[in-house]
C-alpha cells in the first residue's frame, strides 16, 4: 500500500486539507459533486508512479466553505493559486464529474502552468442533446443508483453499501449543499466555458475524455461538445460502466489515465 | 382577537389517482388543467372572500405555491390585489410572498405598496421562505434561501421608508435606482405576519423583530415549546410577549351535523393530505436547513424533519406503488385523518363540536389571531359557502366571547412589542400548559 496521509496547509489564503499519497511527478485529483469517497484501489495503482495530490474542496466538510467562491470558475482559479503557492511544475489535472468543470475552467484560464488535464465524465458544458442529471431532485438512493451502472463492482459495495452512517449522511449533505451553492444556476455548467477553453486549445493542452459508456449523469453530448473546444483531446469510453468509471471498472480506468500519461 | 379565514384555493376538479400516482401534491402535471374549470375555481374563491367578509371574519388569508394542484394561488398579489377592490373591511393577509422564489424584492414592495394603497391599509403582509418544494420549482438556490429572505426583506422595508431615489448594491439584489412611485397606505407600513411549521430560526428572528408568528396546523405541545422560545426571547429584548405575538392556523369544516361534516371533511385527506404536499426528495433541497437540522436528522434513523425520515430519504424512488395499492392507501389516509383530529390538528363537526374544541385549543396557545382553514379537495360550493356561514353566525360570536374572556388580544388591538418589560424580570407566561395536560392529547 503507498503512504497516504491527510493534511492541512493554509494555501492561497484558505486551510485547505489535502490527501497525499505516493510518490513522482504530481498529480492534482479533483473530486466530485459528491465529495471524497476515499482512497481506492484507482488511488493505489496511480500512486505507484505520481505523487497525488487530493484537495478536499473547500465546502466539502473538511475545509471551510468560502463565501466568495461564487462559481466552479472560482474554485479553479482557487486550485491556481494553490499550484502556484506549491511550487507545483506544471502539474497533471485529473478531475472527476463537477472536478473535471473545475479542471477545465483551470486549462481556461491559465493553460500555460498545466501538464495536462484528464476530465473523466465532465460536467461543465451544456450538452445540445440530453440533459447533464439533476442530483439535487432526488433522494440519496436515487442519485446512488443513477450514477453507478454497474452495482456489482466491489467498490460501490465498499463505499455505498450497508447503513449510511449519520458521518456518511451530513458528509453527503454538505456535499450537496456546496454543490448545490454554486452549480444550481445555469445548472453544472459555464455558458462560456467552450469559448474560453481557446486558450487550453491554442496551447494544445494534452487532455484526455473519459466516459463510461453507460453514464447517465453526464450525456455524452458534453464529451461531443468538449471535444469540439478542445479538438487536441483523446477520447476513451469505458465499455459498461456509468458515472464512476474509477470504481466500476478501475483496471480499464488506470490502464487510460496510465497510458495517457506515459 | 382577529378571526381570519384562509383556502389553498384548491383545484377542485382533478381526480385523486394522479396525485396519489405521483406520491405528492408537487409535481402533477398541468396536462390536467381545464381552463373553464380553473376560472369557476378562481372566481369562486374570490366570491367566497367576500362572503366571509359578510358573515364577520375580520381578515381573508391567502398564500402561495407552484407547481401543484392542492394550491391554485400561484401570484398570490393578484388575487390580493382583486380583493383590495371587492371586499371594504376585511384585512388581506397574505401569508405570504415568498421572498427568495420571487428574486426581485422592488417588485414585491410596488406590488404590496398598490394592493395596500387600492385597500386604504387593510394589507398585512407575511413573509415565507417558501417550502422546500419551493426552491425546486421556483429554481431558487436553496443555499442562499435564507440569506436571500433577511436581504429582501430588509431591501423591502427600506423601499418601503427611504426617500428615493437611492442606490442599492447588495448581495443577492442591485438596483441603481430605487424609487418606487407607490408607497403603503399605513404608515410606516403594514404589519407583517410571518407563518411556521417549527423552525426555531424563524421564530426568534419574528421575535426580534415583534412580529407576529402564525403556527401553521403544528401538533399542540411543540407549539407551546416554540411560543416559549419566542417569549424568552422577547423578555430578552425588553418586551412581554402577548396574544398579539401570536396566530395559529387550524384546519377547520363544519356542517350542519357531526356526521355529514366528518364526510365532506375528508377533502383534507384529499390526494393524501398536507402528508402528501411533496415528496421527500423535494422537502429538503441542498442547503436548505440549517447545518443544525441536518446533524439532527443525520443521527435521528427514527427521526424526521418535517415528516421527512432519513429513511425516506433513502428510499429509492423507483419505489413506486401500484394502483392496486390505491385502496390500500385510501384506508391509511383514513386512518390518519382519524388521528389528526385526535390530536386537535384537525377540527370537523357541528358547529357545537367544532365551536368547544377551538376553545379547547385557544385555552392553551393563547393566540391573537386565529385563522381558519378551510376544507381542501373537490368539495361543492354549497357545502363550502355553508361552512363559511355556520363559522360566521354561530361559531365566531362564541368564539370572540371565549377570546375577550381569556384576554386574547390580537396585533390590531395591541401593537406586538408594546408592552415594556424591565431587565430581569421574570416574563408571564404565553401558554396554558395545565389546560394542555387536561385535553389528554395522544
Amino acid at each position: 500500500m503507498a503512504t497516504w496521509k491527510e493534511e492541512t496547509s493554509n494555501l492561497a489564503g484558505v486551510d485547505l486539507a489535502m490527501i497525499r499519497g505516493g510518490s513522482g511527478k504530481p498529480l492534482l485529483v479533483l473530486h466530485d459533486e459528491l465529495g471524497y469517497t476515499g482512497w481506492m484501489s484507482w488511488n493505489e495503482e496511480l500512486a505507484k508512479d505520481r505523487e497525488l495530490i487530493i484537495p478536499l474542496q473547500p465546502g466539502y466538510g473538511k475545509t471551510p466553505r468560502q463565501d466568495w467562491m461564487w462559481r466552479h470558475r472560482d474554485v479553479a482559479n482557487y486550485y491556481l493559486n494553490v499550484i502556484r503557492e506549491m511550487g507545483l511544475e506544471k502539474p497533471d489535472v485529473l478531475g472527476f464529474s463537477a472536478g473535471g468543470y473545475i479542471a477545465a475552467e483551470m486549462a481556461a484560464a491559465a493553460p500555460e502552468i498545466l501538464g495536462s488535464i484528464t476530465l473523466v465524465g465532465p460536467m461543465g458544458i451544456k450538452p445540445d442533446e440530453g440533459e447533464i442529471f439533476d442530483i439535487f431532485a432526488c433522494t440519496i438512493n436515487s442519485c446512488m443508483r443513477q450514477t453507478v451502472f454497474n452495482k456489482d463492482a466491489k467498490e460501490y459495495g465498499e463505499i455505498y453499501g450497508g447503513e449510511m452512517s449519520a458521518e456518511q449522511f451530513e458528509a453527503f449533505e454538505d456535499a450537496r449543499a456546496e454543490s448545490a451553492r454554486i452549480g444550481w444556476e445555469p445548472y453544472m455548467f459555464n455558458p462560456s466555458l467552450p469559448d474560453l477553453l481557446r486558450s487550453a486549445k491554442n496551447t494544445k493542452l494534452p487532455t484526455l475524455l473519459i466516459r463510461g459508456s453507460e453514464d447517465a449523469v453526464v450525456p455524452q453530448d458534453c464529451i461531443r461538445k468538449y471535444h469540439d473546444a478542445l479538438p487536441q483531446a483523446d477520447i476513451v469510453t469505458i465499455k459498461g460502466v456509468g458515472h464512476r468509471p474509477e470504481i466500476e471498472d478501475s483496471a480499464e480506468f488506470v490502464a487510460a489515465v496510465k497510458h495517457f500519461l506515459a | 382577537m382577529q378571526i381570519a379565514h384562509f383556502t389553498e384555493r384548491p383545484v377542485r376538479y382533478i381526480a385523486e389517482e394522479p396525485i396519489l400516482e405521483n406520491r405528492a401534491f408537487f409535481g402533477v402535471s398541468n396536462k390536467y388543467i381545464d381552463p373553464e374549470k380553473s376560472a369557476v375555481d378562481y372566481n369562486f374563491f374570490l366570491d367566497e372572500a367576500c362572503y366571509c367578509e359578510e358573515v364577520g371574519f375580520d381578515a381573508v388569508a391567502l398564500n402561495e405555491h407552484h407547481g401543484n394542484p392542492f394550491c391554485s394561488g400561484s401570484v398570490v398579489n393578484i388575487e390580493a390585489a382583486i380583493l383590495a377592490r371587492i371586499t371594504s373591511k376585511v384585512k388581506i393577509v397574505i401569508i405570504g410572498n415568498m421572498l427568495p422564489g420571487v428574486k426581485h424584492p422592488l417588485r414585491v414592495a410596488e406590488e404590496l405598496a398598490t394592493i395596500d394603497t387600492i385597500s386604504r391599509g387593510r394589507l398585512v403582509s407575511g413573509w415565507v421562505r417558501g417550502a422546500g418544494s419551493e426552491q425546486f420549482f421556483n429554481n431558487a438556490n436553496p443555499t442562499y434561501n435564507r440569506e436571500m429572505f433577511n436581504e429582501a426583506h430588509q431591501f423591502i422595508i427600506d423601499c418601503w421608508t427611504k426617500e428615493g431615489p437611492w442606490r442599492y448594491e447588495g448581495k443577492h439584489f442591485h438596483y441603481r435606482h430605487v424609487n418606487p412611485w407607490v408607497l403603503p397606505y399605513q404608515k410606516p407600513y403594514p404589519q407583517q405576519w410571518i407563518p411556521g411549521v417549527l423552525s426555531p430560526e424563524t421564530v426568534l428572528w419574528c421575535a426580534e423583530k415583534q412580529y407576529p408568528y402564525l403556527g401553521l396546523g403544528t401538533a399542540l405541545g411543540p407549539t407551546c415549546d416554540l411560543w416559549d422560545m419566542y417569549a424568552d426571547k422577547s423578555a430578552e429584548l425588553g418586551y412581554q410577549a402577548g396574544p398579539e405575538n401570536f396566530g395559529y392556523l387550524l384546519p377547520i369544516f363544519v356542517s350542519d351535523t357531526d356526521e355529514k361534516a366528518q364526510e365532506i371533511g375528508r377533502g383534507f385527506i384529499f390526494g393524501g393530505g398536507q402528508n402528501a404536499f411533496s415528496r421527500p426528495e423535494h422537502t429538503l433541497p441542498p442547503g436548505y436547513n440549517s447545518k443544525g437540522a441536518i446533524r439532527m436528522l443525520a443521527q435521528q434513523p427514527g427521526g424526521s424533519w418535517l415528516g421527512v425520515s432519513k429513511a425516506k430519504l433513502m428510499a429509492s424512488q423507483e419505489d413506486a406503488w401500484d394502483s392496486s395499492a390505491y385502496d390500500a392507501l385510501r384506508e391509511k389516509l383514513k386512518a390518519g385523518y382519524d388521528k389528526v383530529q385526535e390530536n386537535l390538528q384537525v377540527v370537523v363537526g357541528s358547529p357545537e363540536t367544532v365551536t368547544k374544541k377551538i376553545c379547547d385549543i385557544l385555552k392553551v396557545i393563547r393566540p391573537g389571531v386565529f385563522t381558519v382553514f378551510a376544507v381542501q379537495g373537490n368539495v361543492s360550493d354549497k357545502d363550502r359557502l355553508n361552512s363559511v356561514k355556520l363559522l360566521g353566525e354561530q361559531v365566531l360570536p362564541a368564539v370572540r366571547a371565549f377570546a375577550e374572556k381569556e384576554e386574547l388580544t390580537g396585533p390590531f388591538d395591541r401593537e406586538p412589542g408594546q408592552v415594556k418589560l424591565a431587565p430581569g424580570t421574570k416574563r408571564a407566561p404565553v401558554v396554558d400548559r395545565v389546560a394542555l395536560e387536561k385535553l389528554g392529547l395522544p
